[in-house]
């Protein structure tokens, strides 16, 4: 068997790949008689170099999807696996590690830091981890050509456009060599034409780079370029 | 200080007011504090000349020992015959008129701060210029604040009341104050003149008093006993300048506005960083979604922080240096170096402090908010 070139840390899965794999999760929020189930029994696997798209209504539980994908919240019950490592079994300090190392966030909105330059967005998660050297600078010029940015490495978030932006996330998502990346609503501040040139974008560099991605979405015009679809309803994931 | 330095840069206008604030206080900080080294110079530069550890006082005098209190020859006898005490000296202190009835400022009216002793002992002085003090003869020695004054060498000088006749005889050439009139020393028996306001052949007793005695004491030495014996109480030299009138309320003055201003600064510092901290929340929610430990933000704002009021209190010391160069000289000021550094070194601690308190809160953001079906 042979691994992707990006995942240095794959181990024999039961999924017989890095990817992202999600066991039996429930997830409760709240308690008592305000406990809602945000997430019933889903389970998730996907391939390195695979693309997810995951659309429902909002509040049908796609973001704790994410979330718990991504360790921003520990489930109720089930198993998280990235890159044959169970992030479900790490200390909170080890989860914080593991998403710094091995899994790549793109936000709403894209997110950016509003006094940094495109280039510096993309060189923050390496100072972040302490491996800001010569390498990564060569990466994040490479990632800025691979988005198409290269006239705007320059520029700071509120001079670029919604387009801009997004694919200067995406760069900066790709940074580490994330062995999962999750996109959450890429599509929300984007017209018709530019959603579909993001999420083509972000179907590319899933399948250039062998991440397993996970896009969360209630926009169901954008699934095309995605390898499978699911549909998330209350908690469900179908 | 990746992130700290660019939004320093980016966010330069909000910075520089909050510096120029920081600033402001670090120059009234160093005016305050010269202010109030001047003020202690022109109460106590002169006790704080004298080559002493104690000065026992009558023990009735409880407050404003030096107009209050009056020690006899037996006591100063009784004290130097005393163990651990190495220098037992009579001092005689007063405060006199006199007008110039002799020299080119002649008519001319002078205020004396009188300080009296044994023209042989070490709490003599040792003028630069002239002669020192002599056992007979009604001989002064001036300083700078005197001279000034264009009082010379050799002038006569006529007190009030007394009549005593006061030749100058030396010059000590530094500015040397206590109560904020210039030092002149003289023998006792003159000083007795000087103090009872008596012309002529002093009475007996008066012959045989001065008002402290001036000690060297041996570290550690147990002086309770000739105390008790002599009804006096040894007071440390630092404890002898609250002895002299007004010193103690000035500096407890100047201390209460420079806590103040302290006070106000790391309260200024404190909300700006507070402001600062809320607005920044996504970001802070952010950088801990994509991986950053806590430890990484605080330590980036606490950078920030410290190079915003470094740079600030440094500019606003500088600024007040200037300022307070001018000064001296115009009024009772004086730049030290040591009170200016800690001054400088408390507002940056204390803004330090107020910061921390604001930035503390980064601790609590919750990086799920970085995700947007949550905020």
């Amino acid at each position: 068997m042979t691994t992707p070139a990006t995942d240095h840390r794959v181990a024999s899965d039961a999924a017989g790949s890095g990817g992202l794999r999600l066991l039996d999760i429930t997830l409760t929020l709240g308690d008592g008689d305000t406990a809602v189930t945000a997430l019933d029994d889903v389970g998730l696997t996907v391939a390195a170099g695979e693309f997810v798209a995951v659309v429902g209504p909002s509040g049908s539980g796609k973001s704790s999807l994410l979330a718990v994908a991504g360790g921003l919240l520990k489930p109720t019950s089930g198993t998280v696996h990235i890159a044959g490592a169970e992030l479900t079994a790490l200390s909170d300090k080890e989860r914080t590690a593991a998403r710094r190392r091995h899994i790549g966030f793109v936000f709403q909105q894209s997110n950016l830091l509003a006094s940094l330059t495109v280039r510096e967005q993309l060189l923050l998660p390496l100072h972040i981890d302490g491996r800001l050297d010569a390498a990564a600078r060569t990466r994040a010029d490479e990632l800025i050509d691979a988005v198409g940015l290269s006239h705007r490495a320059g520029s700071r978030p509120h001079q670029l456009s919604g387009g801009e932006r997004q694919r200067a996330g995406l760069a900066r998502a790709l940074m580490t060599s994330p062995a999962v990346l999750l996109v959450d609503e890429p599509t929300s501040a984007l017209d018709r034409v530019r959603s579909a040139e993001a999420v083509q974008l972000i179907a590319e560099q899933t399948h250039e780079r062998g991440t397993a991605t996970v896009m969360v979405t209630h926009d169901t015009a954008i699934m095309d370029a995605a390898d499978r679809v699911y549909e998330m309803v209350d908690g469900r994931l179908t | 200080m990746f992130l700290a330095l660019r939004d320093l840069r980016f966010a330069r206008g909000r910075f520089a007011l909050m510096g120029a604030v920081v600033a402001l206080i670090a120059v009234l900080g160093v005016l305050l504090s010269g202010l109030a080294s001047g003020l202690a110079d022109a109460g106590i530069s002169g006790l704080r000349a004298l080559p002493m550890t104690h000065m026992a006082f009558d023990e009735k005098a409880t407050s404003e020992q030096f107009s209050r209190s009056t020690v006899e020859q037996e006591d100063w006898q009784e004290w130097s015959k005393a163990p651990g005490v190495e220098r037992a000296e009579p001092f005689g202190n007063t405060l006199a008129n006199a007008q110039v009835t002799q020299g080119a400022e002649k008519g001319e009216q002078v205020n004396l701060a009188v300080f009296g002793m044994a023209p042989d002992s070490p709490l003599a002085p040792d003028p630069a210029r002239g002669e020192s003090l002599r056992e007979s003869g009604a001989g002064i020695v001036i300083t700078r604040e005197i001279a000034d004054l264009g009082v010379e060498i050799g002038d006569i000088l006529t007190a009030d009341r007394s009549e005593v006749r006061l030749e100058v005889v030396g010059l000590v050439d530094e500015t040397i104050s206590y109560g904020h009139i210039g030092v002149s020393y003289t023998d006792l028996d003159t000083w007795r003149h000087l103090h009872y306001g008596l012309p002529g052949d002093l009475p007996e007793a008066a012959r045989q008093q001065a008002t402290a005695v001036a000690l060297t004491l041996e570290p550690g030495a147990d002086v309770a006993a000739v105390e008790k014996a002599t009804a006096t109480r040894a007071d440390a030299k630092q404890a002898t300048f609250d002895a002299s009138p007004g010193y103690a309320a000035e500096s407890s003055t100047m201390a209460l506005i420079k806590g103040f201003l302290y006070a106000i600064s790391a309260l200024v510092v404190g909300a700006f960083f507070t402001v600062w901290t809320v607005q920044r929340k996504a970001e802070i929610a952010l950088l801990k979604a994509l991986g950053a430990p806590t430890g990484y933000i605080l330590r980036d704002a606490l950078a920030q922080v410290v190079a915003v009021l470094v740079g600030a209190t440094a500019v606003g010391t500088a600024a007040g240096l200037a300022l307070g160069s001018a000064m001296i000289g115009k009024a009772p000021f004086s730049l030290s170096a040591p009170a200016i550094a800690t001054s400088s070194g408390l507002l940056i601690g204390l803004g330090t402090v107020g910061a921390i308190v604001a930035v503390r809160r980064i601790t609590a953001v919750d990086p799920l908010t970085a995700l947007g079906a949550t905020r």
